[in-house]
């Protein structure tokens, strides 16, 4: 490799982003030093092992990657908003549509929901961490070194630009010969592994740690909707793994598997990618119905209608995503037979999903709603990705299929069930724990002009997308010329983009806002909620409940509130707690380079760097840890002053 | 931390009990991942292009002492487990050593294998079959060789330590694995040796 093909060079806005990554990770060690904060973000972030601080460090590098996928996303828009424009080139265009994709997903959707899991889990089901902290940890840094890895290949040796789900032949070495595929499965790798072990975590803490009396029936919404989640993700990343291990054997050390010649399969890329991908889009939605059920059922003031059609059916969802996976690629041509399998196991996905919409309308009816921000997000969610869902029935159609595949139609029914259904759902989220984690609320106003923009710019960018699709339009083409008559759909989409753009924007001013001026001094339960995390104090202190409730059914706490009774009783006793660890970070840097050496091939320091990661699991498996105790006069310290500050309201 | 006594060590304890249901799910995820990395091999199976097939490459005898040493160190490891259980500290390294042992030769025969195999001619880049051959073999070998690393450690800790919560948990745990590691090589012994000398 030369030292000039190293850096990407000869594009101004790769020359820009360049000098503005110098910039801000010189920034911040500067400031970090100028403000003597090194040691209070090592001791209360990089190393600490509490779940809600974790869930905090996700969402936060969630929102930094949904910025960079937006940016992507507007660079794309703006290049097709006129026909014959010259913005991107094709090959930039290529790159930016990979990058959006995965990042959208693996780096925003992905670790936005897990650090909302993080956060509210063990809370909703009355614990005091999660299952194994330390490995929660890893987790977040396995993740993140992936993010950082995947992020850093636009600048130095070039990003994937094989679309995000990296097809072979065209993301073999001899179609894509840069750096940038071996990014993509290597980036991908350690990220999956933090996801897979998330996985195992939170399974043995739904099963092993919920409150006294809290049986399977009687858990919260969202905690069924993570328990099947997570047996989705233990099923299906290992799938992933060894599809991106195979992708570097075949890239990096001359593999057949997927080679057009000497006995390879090009279609064997194709299956096992969805088979791990359509389950994958199930985890990302699945979660968000659970946020959307707890949200409606709070908010209607009503219990959830239909609790066990809806655990029935989400369990039915998680089933039927692992059989429809050809639906990917109906065109490719596997037979009429394998094609109507496919499309109706594709189509009965419609029956369990209807079957929770009609709950949601349901436990809406007669309900006495309150119209805040989180609420919005839920109320909006339902129609618009039925639209979304309508439209995948007709993609499901496997004939019908041939007309309209691969084209903006397909963009736009992916875009109109990802974003209300996850992408809402994770604001909707966000603006419903926010109080929960940090004691004061997100600016209702502010929240609800930023819904207001992204709802309605949501539906001006991707509705013509649908018309643009039918007319003929293909996706990923990087331009048109004029007399394809594309041109002012695709200037409306961009409209509508920038208008998406400015409803973010809101959105984090919004956070800025109530960062300084919020009231502070909220109560635990300040939207009169339902489940066991609105029955700690708001901040959360460290140890989640200074007294662990029981429970005898579901939205016990919102029954304990109606009947004026106590969720706990019995003295304090000292709580054990895990101890703070710099082992996971370590890891993650180790990682991190390990995996930028491999994508160069530059195998002695790859060596080195894989020693490095064993010897951190050695010194963890020889360390003597057994954690620390918080004693009763600290617990008491603690509950009188979050108690006395609620006491001034 | 509580220790309940009615039980055995390794589930005396909550933080315990956990960690071997967890590993059970990660267990589940292996064999997510050895199925994909079987459905792979047998879509490539016959895709064996200029170099050799299953029946020019594979001969039974080598195979045959690999799956002899192998069940024998599930067997030695089980007999680890049940002295730990006794609290005989002595005869649970003995069987633990026996089976690290076990599995180093077993690891020997299949590098000898590998080398025979590239000497013949069939490397991992020839076909489509030995890419899927090798990486499915390989990818068992790594875990063999995890877990000699990996029960080194642990027995190391018994020396020094004894039997605590934790050491017994951990080599608990890590019977586990040999054993599962164990049923993953009856399935290549029967669904790619057999069939393939077919």
């Amino acid at each position: 490799m030369k030292w000039d093909e190293f850096f990407v060079t000869g594009e101004p806005m790769i020359y820009a982003a360049m000098v503005s990554i110098v910039v801000v990770s010189l920034a911040i060690p500067i400031a970090l030093t100028y403000f003597k904060k090194w040691n209070w973000l090592w001791t209360n972030w990089l190393t600490t092992v509490d779940h809600k601080k974790i869930g905090v460090m996700y969402v936060l590098a969630a929102l930094l990657m949904l910025f960079r996928g937006g940016v992507d996303a507007l660079l794309m828009r703006a290049q097709t908003a006129i026909p014959d424009n010259g913005l991107l080139d094709g090959q930039h265009y290529n790159e930016i549509f990979t990058t959006h994709g995965v990042i959208m997903i693996l780096f925003m959707a992905m670790p936005f929901i897990i650090g909302l899991m993080n956060v509210v889990i063990p809370l909703q089901i009355g614990a005091r961490d999660v299952a194994f902290p330390r490995l929660n940890a890893i987790s977040f840094w396995l993740f993140f070194a992936g993010a950082m890895l995947f992020n850093i290949s636009f600048v130095i040796g070039g990003s994937p630009d094989a679309g995000w789900s990296a097809y072979f032949p065209l993301a073999s070495l001899e179609f894509s010969p840069t750096v940038g595929n071996n990014y993509y499965s290597l980036a991908l790798q350690i990220a999956g592994i933090g996801t897979l072990l998330t996985g195992i975590n939170f399974l043995v803490t739904i099963l092993k740690m919920r409150a006294p009396g809290m049986t399977l029936m009687k858990m919260p919404m969202f905690t069924w909707s993570v328990l099947i989640t997570n047996v989705i993700i233990v099923f299906a990343f290992p799938v992933l793994t060894v599809a991106l291990a195979l992708m570097t054997l075949d890239r990096q050390f001359g593999t057949q598997f997927f080679a057009m010649q000497s006995g390879g399969m090009d279609m064997l890329w194709a299956n096992l990618f969805w088979v791990w991908g359509h389950p994958e889009v199930y985890i990302v939605i699945l979660p968000a119905f659970g946020i959307y059920s707890e949200i409606i059922s709070t908010f209607a003031r009503k219990n959830l209608y239909g609790y066990k059609s809806m655990v029935v059916s989400m369990v039915a969802i998680s089933l039927l995503s692992f059989v429809v996976w050809a639906h990917h690629f109906y065109t490719m041509g596997h037979g009429v037979m394998v094609n109507s399998v496919f499309s109706i196991t594709t189509m009965a996905i419609a029956i369990p999903t209807g079957v929770k919409i009609f709950n949601w309308l349901f436990t809406l009816r007669k309900g006495k709603i309150s119209f805040t921000t989180p609420m919005l997000y839920a109320l909006a969610f339902i129609p618009i990705f039925t639209i979304g869902g309508v439209t995948g029935v007709m993609l499901a159609m496997a004939s019908a299929d041939y007309q309209y595949h691969n084209t903006m139609f397909l963009v736009a029914h992916f875009h109109y069930v990802l974003i209300p259904g996850t992408v809402f759902g994770v604001i909707a989220g966000f603006h419903y724990w926010f109080p929960k984690v940090f004691g004061f609320m997100l600016n209702e106003k502010l929240g609800k002009l930023s819904f207001w923009f992204i709802i309605i710019s949501f539906n001006v960018t991707f509705f013509p997308l649908f018309i643009l699709g039918l007319n003929g339009m293909t996706r990923r083409m990087y331009t048109y010329s004029e007399s394809t008559g594309y041109g002012p759909l695709n200037m409306l989409s961009m409209v509508g983009a920038v208008g998406l753009a400015i409803g973010f924007i809101i959105l984090v001013y919004n956070i800025y806002w109530s960062v300084r001026y919020s009231p502070r001094n909220i109560k635990g339960d300040p939207w009169d909620a339902r489940s066991l995390e609105w029955s700690t104090h708001s901040p959360v202190p460290e140890y989640n409940f200074a007294l662990i409730p029981t429970v005898n059914k579901l939205d016990a706490h919102w029954f304990a509130k109606k009947e004026g009774k106590s969720l706990t009783s019995g003295k304090y006793e000292p709580i054990h707690m895990p101890n703070n660890s710099g082992l996971p970070i370590i890891m993650g840097a180790a990682f991190f380079l390990w995996g930028f050496f491999m994508v160069f091939s530059w195998w002695i320091p790859a060596i080195i760097l894989g020693v490095v990661i064993l010897g951190t699991m050695a010194y963890r498996s020889f360390e003597k840890d057994h954690g620390h105790y918080i004693s009763v006069e600290e617990i008491e310290r603690t509950e009188n002053a979050l108690r006395g500050e609620q006491h001034e309201n | 931390m509580k220790i309940d006594h009615s039980v055995p060590l390794e589930y005396s304890t909550e933080e315990n009990k956990m960690k071997i249901l967890g590993f059970w799910i990660f267990l589940g995820a292996e064999i997510a991942l050895f199925s994909t990395l079987f459905a792979v091999y047998f879509t490539l199976q016959t895709n064996t292009n200029v170099g050799p097939s299953a029946s020019d490459l594979f001969h039974l005898s080598p195979v045959m002492i690999e799956t002899i040493l192998l069940l024998s160190s599930s067997f030695t490891i089980g007999l680890g487990v049940h002295a730990m259980r006794l609290g005989l500290k002595k005869p649970m390294m003995t069987f633990f050593g026996i089976t690290l042992v076990l599995g180093a030769a077993f690891l020997g025969v299949e590098v000898y294998e590998f080398v025979t195999y590239v000497g013949e001619g069939a490397t991992i880049q020839t076909s489509g079959f030995l890419s899927a051959l090798f990486t499915l073999l390989g990818t068992h070998g790594l875990h063999v060789t995890f877990g000699l690393l990996w029960g080194g450690s642990i027995l190391l800790q018994i020396k020094k330590r004894g039997f605590t919560p934790e050491t017994a948990n951990k080599s608990f745990i890590f019977s586990l694995y040999w054993h599962f590691l164990d049923v993953v090589w009856i399935f290549i012994f029967s669904f790619v040796y057999l069939k393939g000398l077919m």
